[in-house]
C-alpha cells in the first residue's frame, strides 16, 4: 500500500477522488488555458483537442463511455508524429507547447485522484505563462488574469467541500488580490537575470515586418501598407522638425539592374563614430524587434551605446539580433555630415553599375552631366527634372519591365520613393557623380499624451546620397522634390485613393487623441512592464534611492518586504479571526445598567430566566428586558444575525437606563 | 520514532488535554505533496520566464509564489481559534466501534472548512463549520476487549483551501469508552427457577402481584417505593413494595456457579448476555461477582451498573 493512501478510507492525501463537481472544474481549467493557444497551434491539433474535451465534456454531462487506453495511446503516438511533421522537431517552443497543450487535454481523460487534479492545474497555469510567448498585450494580460483567477478556483474546488461557482471565483480572486502585493514586490525587486539562459530554438520569435537588405521597385510601398510600430523615440529636449528626422537603415550600393543591395562597406565597422563638431541631440529609441542586428538612429550619429557598433556607411548595428523590444540611447548631429575622407573602393562601388541596360536613362545622365558641368550642379539638373516633368508619387504604381529605370523615367512616371531614390542614384552614377541609395524611416509622428514620437512601418523611406569633393557624403531626397510634404507631414497627404495605412492619415479631433492614449498607454505598457529588465531596475531602484544597487542589496530588500507583507497580511486577517464579542459586551451593558438598580442578573440564570424574573419584580420593565432577553437569546443560541441584534441591544440599554429608577406613584 | 516527534509536537503548546483553544503555538504547518510539485512547477515556470525574456511570465510566477504565501496564511487560519471539547462517550460491547463524541467551537466570524478529524488508529472524519457554529462529530475505533478504552491523540488536519499546505494540531481527550464484553453468541437460555447453573432461588421478588412492604434498600427501583405510605407520614423510612411473581424466582448471575471449563472471559461474556437477556424479558436479576454483589433489581441503571462490573471485573481501575 502506498505511503500517501490512509489506511482505513483509501482517500489520498490530495482530497477524495474526484467527483463530477470537481471534474467540471479541471475540465473549465483545460478550457480556459487552452483557448489563448488556439489561434497559433495547428489546425489540425486544435482540432483533436477540441474533440478530446468535447468527449470528456460528452463523457460528463451525458454519460458517454470513456476514451480506451488503447485510442489514448494511438492518440498520443498520432500527434507525436503529427507535430514532428508539423515543425520538423519535437523539441523547441512551438512544439513543445503543441505537446503540452495535447497531454494538458489527454489528462482529463485519466482523472482519478487528486494529484491527477494537481496534475491538470499546475499544467494549466504552465499554458498560461506559455500564452505570453505569442501576445503580451494589456488585453491578453487581463485575459490570463481571468483564467487564472478561474484555475484558481477550481484548486480551491479540489480541496474544499462542495460550493456554488460564484462563492469559489470569489475566494479564488480574493486570495490573488491578497497574492498582488507579493507579485509587485517580486516584480519590481527580484533580480533580473538577461535571458536567455540556454540556446534558444530558432523558432523562439516569430516573422516580424521591416525594411529588408535588398530594395526592389514595390518592397518599401508595401511596407508602407503597414501601420505597425517600428519604434518609439523620446528626445532629451524638444524634437527636432519633421524634415530633419531621417532615421537612417541599410545603405544599399549595389546595384544589378533590378534591384539595390548592401555593398562590402556595410560589412566593414568600427565601435566609434568618427568625431563632428555641431550641437548633439541626445534621445532614447525603444525599438520593436526586427529579427536583423539593425538599430536606427538620426544622421548623422556621433554617440553609439555600449555593444553596439557602427558600419563604414553610417548604419548602426546590435551586437545581437534583436528578437525582443530594446531601448538605446544615441546622440545625432543633425546639421553636419560625415567629412570627405572616403575610401576609394567605396567611391568605386558608389559608381557600379551593370555594364547595359537602361540606354535612355543612361544617355539622360550624360546629357545632364555636360549641360551642368560640375557633379554639384548635375545633382541639381536632376532635381529639377524630377520637379519640372509630371512625375506622381503613389503607392500604386505600374509594373516595370526588364529596363525599369527607362520605364519610369519616361513612360510611367508613376513611383514610390524607391522609385526615385534608385533612379537618382542611377542618373548620378550614369553621370559620374558617386552616389548610394539609403533606406531607414522618415518622420514619425509625437504622441501628445506621452511625447514619444512614435515611427511606423509606413513611414519606410529611402533616399540618395552623393558624394561631392571637398564635402563628403550630401543626403539628397528626391521624394521631397516631387511631393515635399511626403518629409514634412508623412504619407497623410496621399491622394485620396491610395491605400495609406489608416493610422497614417492626419485624422483631426477625438479619433486622433484617442489613438494617441491608447498607444501612449500601450508604450507605458512596453517601457514599463515587458521591458522592465535589468538596465530598467536598476534605473528605477537608483531612482527610488537605493544606492548602487545589486542583485545582494534587491534580494535582502526583496526578502525583507516580502517578510514585512506577510506580517502585515497575517495581522489583518488574524484580526478578523477573533471572535466577535460586540454580542456579549451590548449584553453586559444591559446587565450593568439593571446591576446599579438591584436587578442584576444572577450568574446560574439564562436570559428567559431572567427576564420572566424581573417582569414579577418590575413589571414597568418587563416589556424592554423581555425584549433585550430574546434579542440576545435569539443572537447567541439561534441563527439570528449578530450584527442587528448588538444595534437593537444598545437601543434597549438605554431605554433601560432612562427607565431603571423606580416609578414614584 | 515518528509516534516520539508526535508526542513530543503535540506538547509544543502547551498540554494539549481537552478542551482545548488551537492557538498559534499549536498549530503546525508543512506543505503537502501537491505544495512541493506546485514549488517545483514555479522553479520550472521561472526558468522559463528568464529564458524567453516574459516580463508577463515572470507576473505570473510571482503572483503564483505570493499565491503561495497567502495559502499557508489561510490554512493556518482554518485551525487558529478553534475550540475542541470531548463529550462522555457511551459504553459499547466489544466488537462494536466504540465512539467518541468531539465538539468543535468556531466562535470566529469566519466559516471553517474541509476539517479532517481523526485518531491515531480510527477512519477520518471530514466537517466543514460556519461562522459562529458548533458542530460534534463522532470519531470511532474498533474494540475488542472489554475493560476501558482511551482514544488516544485526536489529530485535526486541514489542507484547504488550495491543498498545498497542510495544517495540523493535536488535542488529547481523557475520557474513555467502556467497552463491555461481548455477549456470547449462541449462549445458553437464562438459568431460570429450578434450573441448573448459575442460579439461586430465592423468595420471589417478582412484580406480579403485590405480596407486602419491606424496608428500602438503595439498590431498589424507584418505581417499587411506597411513596403513598411515605407520604401519609412524614419522616418515617421509605418502604419498597414487594411483588409475588409468577416465575417465583429472584435471579441470580454467579460468576463462580459456571462450568470451570470455560475461560474468564467466556464467562464474563455469557453473563453480559444473560444480563442483556434478562433485562429484556424485564426480570429481576443480581450478579455476583467475587469481589461485588449485586442485589436483584431490575432497569436501566440496574443493567449498567451489571454490565459495568463484568467489563471491568478482574482489571485495574
Amino acid at each position: 500500500m502506498k505511503w500517501w493512501r490512509n489506511r482505513t478510507t483509501g482517500h489520498t492525501e490530495d482530497g477524495p477522488p474526484l467527483d463530477a463537481r470537481r471534474i467540471a472544474w479541471l475540465t473549465a481549467v483545460a478550457a480556459c488555458a487552452l483557448l489563448p493557444h488556439a489561434s497559433h497551434l495547428p489546425g489540425w491539433l486544435d482540432a483533436v483537442a477540441i474533440l478530446l474535451f468535447t468527449w470528456r465534456v460528452a463523457q460528463l454531462q451525458l454519460r458517454w463511455p470513456g476514451v480506451s487506453g488503447p485510442v489514448k495511446l494511438l492518440v498520443v503516438v498520432a500527434c507525436c508524429a503529427g507535430v514532428t511533421l508539423t515543425f520538423g522537431h519535437l523539441f523547441g517552443r512551438e512544439p513543445g507547447v503543441a505537446l503540452l497543450a495535447l497531454l494538458l487535454v489527454l489528462k482529463l481523460h485519466e482523472l482519478r485522484s487528486g494529484r491527477d487534479g494537481h496534475a491538470v492545474v499546475l499544467l494549466g497555469y504552465f499554458m498560461l505563462l506559455a500564452a505570453f510567448m505569442y501576445s503580451q498585450t494589456p488585453a491578453m494580460a487581463a485575459l490570463l488574469a481571468l483564467s487564472m483567477t478561474v484555475i484558481t478556483a477550481a484548486l480551491i474546488a479540489l480541496t474544499g467541500p462542495p460550493a456554488p461557482v460564484r462563492v469559489l471565483l470569489h475566494q479564488s480572486a480574493w486570495m490573488l488580490a491578497q497574492a498582488l502585493p507579493f507579485m509587485l514586490v517580486l516584480f519590481v525587486l527580484f533580480p533580473r537575470v538577461p535571458g536567455p539562459l540556454w540556446g534558444l530554438p530558432l523558432d523562439a520569435y516569430g516573422s516580424t515586418s521591416g525594411l529588408s537588405d535588398n530594395m526592389a521597385p514595390g518592397s518599401i510601398s508595401q511596407l508602407s501598407l503597414s501601420g505597425e510600430i517600428a519604434f518609439r523615440v523620446r528626445f532629451d529636449g524638444n524634437a527636432p522638425a519633421a524634415r530633419e528626422l531621417y532615421w537612417r537603415g541599410p545603405v544599399l550600393s549595389r546595384f544589378n539592374g533590378r534591384t539595390w543591395r548592401q555593398g562590402d562597406a556595410a560589412r566593414r565597422v568600427s565601435d566609434r563614430p568618427p568625431p563632428l563638431p555641431g550641437a548633439a541631440v541626445a534621445y532614447e529609441v525603444t525599438l520593436e524587434p526586427n529579427s536583423r542586428n539593425w538599430l536606427f538612429a538620426l544622421e548623422t550619429v556621433s554617440a553609439l551605446p555600449a555593444g553596439t557598433r557602427l558600419s563604414d556607411d553610417g548604419q548602426v548595428l546590435s551586437g545581437e539580433v534583436v528578437r525582443s523590444r530594446r531601448r538605446d540611447r544615441f546622440e545625432s548631429i543633425l546639421s553636419t555630415r560625415p567629412g570627405d575622407a572616403e575610401r576609394s573602393d567605396s567611391l568605386q562601388a558608389a559608381l557600379q553599375l551593370p555594364a547595359t541596360g537602361n540606354p535612355r536613362a543612361r544617355e539622360l545622365a550624360h546629357r545632364l552631366r555636360t549641360q551642368a558641368g560640375t557633379p554639384d550642379a548635375t545633382v541639381d539638373a536632376a532635381l529639377a527634372l524630377f520637379r519640372r516633368e509630371p512625375f506622381v508619387y503613389t503607392l500604386k504604381p505600374p509594373l516595370l519591365g526588364t529596363d525599369g529605370m527607362d520605364e519610369f523615367l519616361f513612360d510611367t512616371r508613376r513611383g514610390f520613393c524607391e522609385h526615385y531614390a534608385g533612379a537618382f542614384v542611377f542618373l548620378m552614377r550614369a553621370a559620374g557623380v558617386p552616389a548610394r541609395v539609403v533606406t531607414g524611416y522618415q518622420g514619425g509622428e509625437r504622441n501628445s499624451v506621452d511625447d514619444y514620437l512614435v515611427v511606423r512601418q509606413s513611414d519606410a523611406h529611402a533616399w540618395a546620397e552623393v558624394w561631392l569633393r571637398g564635402e563628403g557624403w550630401r543626403r539628397v531626397d528626391p521624394t521631397a522634390a516631387i511631393l515635399p510634404s511626403r518629409v514634412e507631414r508623412g504619407l497623410a497627404d496621399m491622394a485620396a485613393g491610395e491605400p495609406v495605412p489608416f493610422v497614417a492619415r492626419v485624422d483631426a479631433g477625438w479619433l486622433r487623441s484617442l489613438r494617441h492614449r491608447w498607444e501612449a498607454t500601450n508604450n507605458a505598457w512596453n517601457q514599463w512592464v515587458l521591458s522592465y529588465d535589468q538596465q530598467k531596475q536598476l534605473e528605477l531602484l537608483s531612482r527610488l534611492g537605493m544606492p548602487a544597487p545589486d542583485w545582494r542589496s534587491m534580494t535582502i530588500w526583496m526578502a525583507s518586504l516580502c517578510a514585512l507583507l506577510a506580517l502585515v497580511l497575517t495581522a489583518w486577517t488574524l484580526r478578523r479571526t477573533t471572535p466577535d464579542d460586540s454580542l456579549a459586551q451590548a449584553w453586559l451593558r444591559i446587565d450593568r445598567t439593571l446591576r446599579s438598580s438591584g436587578l442584576g442578573r444572577e450568574p446560574w440564570e439564562g436570559p428567559m430566566d431572567y427576564a420572566t424574573r424581573i417582569a414579577s419584580v418590575r413589571p414597568d420593565l418587563a416589556n424592554e428586558v423581555s425584549h433585550a432577553c430574546r434579542l440576545y437569546a435569539d443572537a447567541r443560541y439561534g441563527n439570528a444575525p449578530h450584527a442587528p441584534a448588538v444595534r437593537e441591544l444598545r437601543a434597549s440599554a438605554r431605554a433601560l437606563r432612562r427607565k431603571r429608577t423606580p416609578p414614584t406613584s | 520514532m515518528r509516534e516520539a516527534l508526535r508526542r513530543w509536537l503535540s506538547t509544543l503548546g502547551g498540554s494539549p488535554a481537552m478542551p482545548v483553544t488551537l492557538d498559534r503555538r499549536r498549530i503546525f504547518v508543512l506543505p503537502t505533496g501537491a505544495g512541493i510539485a506546485w514549488g517545483c512547477a514555479l522553479l520550472a515556470m521561472l526558468l522559463t520566464a528568464i529564458n524567453y525574456t516574459l516580463s508577463l511570465g515572470f507576473a505570473l510566477v510571482f503572483m503564483l509564489a505570493g499565491l503561495g504565501q497567502v495559502a499557508l496564511l489561510h490554512t493556518f487560519r482554518n485551525l487558529l481559534g478553534l475550540r475542541l471539547d470531548e463529550m462522555p462517550p457511551e459504553p459499547v460491547f466489544a466488537g462494536q466501534p466504540a465512539v467518541f463524541p468531539i465538539r468543535l467551537d468556531n466562535a470566529s466570524t469566519r466559516a471553517r472548512r474541509a476539517l479532517r478529524l481523526a485518531l491515531r488508529d480510527g477512519e477520518a472524519v471530514q466537517v466543514d463549520l460556519d461562522a459562529g457554529q458548533s458542530r460534534t462529530v463522532t470519531l470511532r475505533l474498533p474494540t475488542s476487549r472489554r475493560g476501558w478504552m482511551a482514544p488516544g491523540r485526536v489529530t485535526l488536519t486541514t489542507r484547504y483551501p488550495l491543498g498545498l499546505i497542510r495544517a495540523w494540531s493535536y488535542a488529547l481527550p481523557h475520557r474513555r469508552c467502556l467497552v463491555h464484553a461481548r455477549p456470547e453468541a449462541g449462549r445458553p437460555p437464562l438459568p431460570l427457577a429450578g434450573a441448573g447453573d448459575g442460579i439461586r432461588h430465592a423468595s420471589g421478588e417478582g412484580s406480579d402481584e403485590f405480596a407486602g412492604l419491606r424496608a428500602h434498600r438503595p439498590a431498589d427501583s424507584s418505581r417499587h417505593v411506597a411513596w403513598k405510605a411515605w407520604a401519609r407520614t412524614p419522616g418515617a423510612p421509605l418502604l419498597t413494595k414487594q411483588f409475588e411473581g409468577s416465575d417465583g424466582g429472584e435471579l441470580w448471575l454467579d460468576l463462580a456457579r459456571l462450568p470451570d471449563t470455560l475461560t474468564l472471559e467466556r464467562k464474563l461474556s455469557r453473563l453480559t448476555g444473560w444480563v442483556l437477556d434478562a433485562d429484556a424479558a424485564g426480570l429481576s436479576y443480581g450478579l455476583a461477582l467475587p469481589e461485588e454483589r449485586i442485589a436483584p433489581s431490575r432497569g436501566p441503571s440496574h443493567r449498567a451498573r451489571a454490565l459495568r462490573a463484568l467489563a471491568l471485573h478482574g482489571l485495574p481501575a
